[in-house]
């Protein structure tokens, strides 16, 4: 439908989503069913067994019949390795077998391009998936890495291991874990930076128990319209934008992209590059008054209590 | 000699004698469901403006598929040498290629993929159809 029917002359308007607007949402629906309906039942049906076949490659990993290691996670998180602790409370996540843990490897250090890993920590990693994970990793789009089957007995040499990196920072879906895209300095279709103010961003929330107090809370940057930063889904959203010239920053609120998914909306006119951290460190603080207990996480605060006290924090900063 | 005519000429029947056939020429934007007495046009050739633009990919698919058009299919325009097997795939039995290239070399390109794991316009059946494995 969009291969036949898109705006494939003009490389800004090649876009599936153009060819939405164009010809209206159902039009569109329409007629993509009624090009499915002729080739759902063709001869490129896949077969029972070529399914079963394919299937063969994606076995699970031979899973060793593990003890949980419950009370010792549990006792190292109270005691006095805190790095571990903080990185296990944060970046460990449960695992369907028991015994497994899956570990989440956070490329988003202080002062370094948010998702960036040089040559000799890949090869690490990778030597450290060999070691501890059945040789399997997966790039997250979060722009992290993920250890999917780590036994829980070995997390604390893992984390030990990946300090010594510099890979073992523990923001996972924190603050600090932002999604930021190349942006100017490296995109030619840019319209302003984001790697700075990603870093400054991870600056500013460097603390581990003042991002932590925060929770989860999703930051997506995009340096652009084509908004390669997901930025409309993100609980805090940050569009790069070209002002007479000038680089400057539309902050959005209420993105999600799980089950109950919604678009952010933006708070107001754009904001100057020097102000922008200022301003959602405002809206931070704002949702940590206004919040129903530690719990409640900012998007459901923001769920909760709308756009107007954000906004008022915002832009009332002086 | 075929004189090639544009869709909404095609369309409209009356083109005026000539001495050879009248065939159809599609480009680009053309709206090819609507176009009428297909199995009269001895050729229908396709436009590619630039490389990039792939519509007429599209076009042939349907030419050949729902609509069933049996008479040469030919790709005309910004035909490179790399889109030639995947042109082939889609129904088109005709290229011309850029002023200046190589006409025998670029027939290798048909043979770049030996083994088709999915439908096309040639062989309705996917490769998992035809051998089992």
């Amino acid at each position: 439908m969009y291969n036949l029917h898109g705006r494939r002359d003009n490389k800004y308007k090649a876009r599936i989503k153009v060819l939405l607007s164009e010809m209206g949402l159902e039009p569109f629906r329409a007629a993509v069913e009624a090009e499915w309906e002729m080739t759902r039942n063709s001869a490129m049906k896949l077969t029972r067994s070529e399914i079963d076949r394919i299937s063969a490659y994606f076995a699970p990993p031979t899973y060793a019949t593990l003890p949980s290691h419950d009370k010792e996670l549990e006792g190292a998180s109270l005691g006095s390795n805190r790095a571990f602790a903080q990185w296990l409370k944060v970046n460990v996540r449960p695992h369907k077998v028991s015994g497994y843990k899956i570990a989440v490897i956070s490329l988003k250090a202080k002062g370094l391009p948010p998702g960036d890993a040089s040559d000799t920590q890949m090869d690490a990693i990778a030597d450290l998936a060999d070691k501890y994970s059945f040789g399997r990793m997966v790039v997250t789009h979060t722009q992290n890495i993920v250890f999917t089957d780590v036994p829980a007995m070995h997390l604390q040499d893992l984390h030990a291991a990946l300090a010594k990196l510099d890979l073992a920072t523990a923001n996972f879906e924190l603050v600090t874990d932002s999604i930021c895209c190349p942006g100017l300095d490296f995109c030619a279709l840019a319209n302003a930076r984001s790697i700075p103010l990603a870093l400054e961003l991870r600056e500013r929330f460097d603390a581990f128990d003042y991002a932590q107090d925060i929770g989860q809370c999703s930051v997506k940057i995009s340096g652009c319209i084509n908004a390669c930063g997901h930025h409309h889904v993100g609980n805090i959203g940050l569009l790069g934008i070209d002002k007479h010239g000038h680089e400057a920053y539309q902050i959005m609120l209420g993105g999600c992209e799980s089950d109950q998914a919604s678009l952010g909306k933006i708070i107001g006119p754009a904001i100057p590059p020097e102000e922008v951290v200022d301003a959602v460190e405002a809206i931070l603080k704002r949702y940590v008054e206004t919040r129903n207990g530690p719990d409640e996480t900012f998007l459901q605060c923001f769920r909760r209590v709308g756009m107007e006290p954000f906004k008022e924090a915002a832009y009332a900063r002086n | 000699m075929i004189f090639l005519v544009g869709l909404e000429l095609w369309n409209q029947g009356n083109v005026g004698p000539r001495a050879g056939k009248i065939g159809l020429v599609l480009r680009s934007g053309d709206d090819v469901a609507k176009a009428e007495r297909l199995a009269a046009a001895p050729l229908i050739a396709v436009e590619f403006p630039k490389f990039t633009d792939g519509r007429g990919y599209s076009m042939a698919r349907l030419l050949r598929g729902r609509l069933n058009y049996k008479g040469e299919l030919r790709a005309v325009g910004n035909v490179l040498r790399d889109n030639l097997l995947f042109m082939q795939r889609c129904g088109f039995d005709a290229f011309v290629l850029q002023p200046g290239k190589n006409v025998e070399g670029s027939l290798t390109a048909f043979d770049e993929l030996p083994e088709r794991y999915q439908a096309d316009a040639a062989e309705t059946q996917p490769l998992f159809r035809r051998v089992a494995r």
